[in-house]
């Protein structure tokens, strides 16, 4: 009895000491509102922060994919290109359907079969990265960075360059909703942070709580190990990469919902931001260490920092040098603890 | 003995945190002559051969260099004496040419900031053509031979004006046709004036190119000689000492057959093979050892069982089955596990906690639709943790906080879990203290005593005489001997092991 009580108790230390470790980036976030709500009385408005929130998810989404990968010890680049794409083809099939040229037809499908459709796409593009990274061995960066060009360009081949606009559907094809997704709400709360509140408790169940997501961390801790303890780990570094791309053509419906419209540049230079996000939640490159609720966090630290900067009257100019400066301070901040920590 | 002495260890002990790896050891090396060094795994040859050449400094006594104290305590210094070491393990880079390999740190300059490539390949040529060694020397080493390989890097000490040349176990990855290269070549380098420290675990070849001999045992200097005035059972007895350690007695006999393998050969990627036509069978009840030399292929061994070798050749029969799956993952539900021997690289996880590390191997044990059940997981580990002694805090520290025995053992935790029917030990007491090697031992016996078939892995000795109930004896690659536990001495080992060079070709 004794020694269960201590057992538990064992547990529930470990539990705190990681929460602890993930909250580093909290007091980061804590700091920044708290900085944001002295120089601007709007910051801490119910408006505000539903409205940031709705900024904070789209990187947020992305970082939970861009987390796994990167545990993994992998990266992926492509996923600012995957929004553009994913966000064209959804934008395409509403605006002028699906152009079967041979049979003298249109299709025009609902919006869930678009959205299917769309996500669908970017695991495919996650799934030629993982292809590119395990079985052909070209390096994480080189692959991510082939399909992130491949991707824009056919994103931009789509429309010639061109925007496809007011995505509102029409009546008599049934595929009317497609707005819903970026604009609409739930109690107040918009669907694409319902979107991200969902996704993440999925993430940190899969990657705490599931036999893959141990092998996640695994993988990026010790590749050789993993393999020799029974592990697949081709299979583990594709499957990251499938979710990463399905995150990447969420957040490009998302963006082209809200402005009920698809542009092929949208999405540029995400990735990094998603990266970011990573990093400042205390996720290392190296691989195997790191956690997707950090991430989110981080994403939240990067998110209220460009608005707040924006509300405070910032010029866009400085908001850019100053995002630069507080992700290296958080990483000098991480390796000074780490250091201690030996 | 009257040739001169050109560098003489007096006295050198060298002590590591909890070993003494050297006692008051004397070793003397003689101009132009080649001057072996020999003892058993841990005897402290390399150690020596550290000191000797600067890579260590020794806790107590002086190196003199015709005559005079030589102080160093870097290899750099020690090159600026004339003293050169050629490691096992190569220091090539195999992404550079020879030239620039040669060159390295020491580049010929045009001025002082651009190297003259020109100059660079001629003087490299030079020394290629002195060592016979016809190849254009803006060739990659990558593309080179280990025999060739081996070259370059006696070139490179040669560059350095190195008059005494210490080669670590210098033939271990060369086939027999290098290895007379390299003797042709060692052969010139005398009558050119250079002294060679020659060290080898193949008596053979010490009887051929040997001038004199210095055996170590434990630490201790045991004997100098003259290679002609004495024969390998000389050799033998200086350095086993006769010290036969008694084995931990069990009154067990062998059962039926867990595991048969048959005609298994693994062929080497540029011809040749790393291992030929071994065939031999495990037994309930019974740990079946395996001895070898480096490069006798008992890792690559024990990788082909556990699937990590694709174009391995061969069948294996667990408990009358013939085996069909052919990754690691297959392999480990068939009832295989491996503890490898580089625990580091390829046994622990070091961003995992104890009780993630010994766990990854059997997940789906305590997983229940998808999610990993932590009580039935922290038991499982308990259960372990008890049964190996294994002495931690609690199972979600970092692996990395316990000692290199105790990481052993969550290894060997993470094997157990898997439920294996065959267990493969890798040099399971490589690095770990003397009291985890008797808890290793213990495990062995015990895990038997279940009903599980041990492969066990060693190069030591000692423990290959202690432990196993049959030994098998690889060398080049084939299966050279087999001993049961009261037939096998040590002279026997070194003999079948070291001696077969020749039977291979």
């Amino acid at each position: 009895m004794k020694e269960k009580k201590m057992e538990r108790t064992a547990i529930k230390i470990s539990a705190i000491k990681e929460y602890l470790d993930k909250g580093k980036t909290i007091i980061a976030l804590v700091g920044v509102i708290i900085v944001f709500t002295i120089l601007s009385p709007n910051f801490l408005t119910v408006n505000n922060l539903i409205i940031m929130s709705k900024h904070v998810a789209q990187t947020a989404i992305l970082a939970v994919g861009m987390t796994f990968v990167v545990l993994t010890g992998g990266i992926d680049l492509s996923v600012g290109a995957i929004c553009g794409l994913s966000g064209m083809i959804a934008g395409g099939l509403i605006y002028e359907g699906l152009v079967l040229n041979l049979f003298g037809i249109i299709i025009y499908f609902s919006i869930p079969i678009i959205i299917l459709i769309s996500l669908a796409l970017g695991m495919l593009v996650g799934w030629l990265n993982g292809i590119l990274v395990t079985r052909f061995k070209v390096a994480a960066f080189i692959a991510t960075l082939g399909t992130m060009y491949i991707c824009r360009g056919a994103a931009m081949l789509r429309s010639n360059g061109k925007t496809f606009p007011n995505l509102v559907g029409k009546k008599e094809f049934g595929n009317t909703s497609f707005p819903f997704l970026g604009s609409g709400t739930i109690i107040g709360i918009p669907i694409s942070v319902w979107i991200m509140i969902v996704l993440v408790i999925i993430a940190v169940y899969v990657s705490t709580k599931t036999p893959f997501g141990r092998y996640v961390y695994a993988v990026g801790g010790n590749e050789n190990a993993a393999r020799l303890s029974g592990i697949k780990v081709n299979k583990v570094k594709t499957v990251v990469y499938v979710i990463s791309g399905a995150c990447a053509a969420m957040v490009g419906l998302i963006i082209s919902s809200e402005l009920v419209a698809s542009h092929p540049a949208t999405g540029e230079s995400f990735e990094m931001n998603a990266i970011a996000a990573s990093v400042l939640g205390g996720t290392s490159l190296a691989g195997g260490k790191g956690s997707v609720f950090g991430a989110i966090i981080g994403a939240f630290v990067i998110g209220f920092l460009n608005d707040g900067m924006v509300m405070v009257g910032v010029s866009s100019f400085w908001q850019t040098v100053i995002k630069g400066v507080v992700i290296i301070l958080a990483v000098i901040f991480e390796q000074m603890q780490s250091k201690k920590a030996e | 003995m009257a040739d001169e002495i050109i560098l003489e260890a007096k006295g050198i002990t060298k002590l590591y945190p909890g070993t003494r790896a050297l006692e008051n050891v004397d070793f003397k090396v003689r101009r132009g002559k080649v001057n072996v060094l020999i003892g058993e795994n841990g005897a402290g040859k390399s150690t020596l051969m550290k000191i000797i050449a600067g890579v260590e400094s020794a806790t107590s006594g002086e190196i003199l260099i015709n005559g005079s104290i030589a102080h160093y305590t870097t290899p750099a210094e020690a090159i600026s004496h004339g003293v050169g070491i050629i490691h096992q393990e190569l220091n090539l880079f195999p992404n550079l040419n020879i030239a620039e390999n040669i060159f390295m740190t020491r580049e010929l300059k045009k001025n002082p900031i651009t190297i003259d490539l020109k100059k660079q390949v001629e003087e490299a040529k030079k020394y290629l053509d002195k060592l016979q060694l016809f190849i254009d020397p803006t060739t990659l080493v990558r593309n080179l031979r280990a025999g060739q390989q081996q070259i370059v890097e006696i070139c490179k000490v040669l560059s350095q004006k190195a008059h005494i040349i210490i080669m670590d176990e210098p033939t271990s990855s060369l086939c027999q046709a290098e290895v007379s290269i390299l003797f042709n070549i060692i052969n010139e380098l005398m009558v050119s004036g250079v002294t060679v420290i020659y060290i080898s675990h193949r008596l053979e070849e010490i009887m051929r190119i040997g001038d004199y001999i210095t055996i170590l045992r434990d630490g201790h200097f045991i004997a100098e000689e003259r290679v002609k005035n004495i024969n390998l059972q000389w050799i033998i007895e200086k350095m086993t000492g006769n010290n036969h350690i008694l084995r931990i007695e069990t009154d067990r006999t062998a059962g039926e057959e867990i595991l048969r393998v048959e005609h298994l050969t693994l062929p080497k990627r540029n011809g040749g093979y790393v291992l030929k036509d071994v065939s031999f069978t495990l037994r309930r009840n019974e740990i079946l050892g395996i001895y070898g030399l480096r490069g006798a292929g008992r890792t690559e061994l024990l990788e082909c069982l556990i699937g990590a070798q694709s174009s391995m050749n061969g069948s294996i029969y667990l408990g009358g089955r013939k085996v069909t799956s052919h990754d690691i993952n297959g392999r480990i539900k068939d009832g295989f596990a491996l503890i490898p021997e580089d625990r580091k690289n390829l046994g622990i996880f070091h961003n995992l906690s104890i009780e993630k590390n010994m766990t990854i191997s059997s997940l789906k044990r305590f997983t229940k639709r998808t999610e990993i059940k932590k009580r039935k997981e922290r038991t499982a580990v308990q259960d372990i943790v008890n049964q190996l002694q294994i002495k931690l805090f609690s199972p979600d520290e970092f692996i990395t906080s316990l000692s290199g025995g105790n990481q052993q053992k969550v290894v060997i935790g993470k094997s157990l879990l898997t439920e294996p029917k065959v267990l493969l030990m890798d040099e399971p007491t490589r690095g770990i203290d003397i009291g985890a090697k008797q808890d290793v031992f213990r495990i062995c016996n015990n895990l038997v005593g279940r009903g599980v078939g041990v492969i066990f892995v060693s190069s030591e000795m000692q423990e290959i005489l202690a432990i196993p109930d049959r030994v098998l004896v690889l060398s080049g690659g084939c299966l050279k001997g087999e001993f049961t536990n009261e037939t096998v001495t040590e002279e026997k080992l070194v003999l079948t092991s070291a001696l077969d060079l020749n039977a291979k070709e």
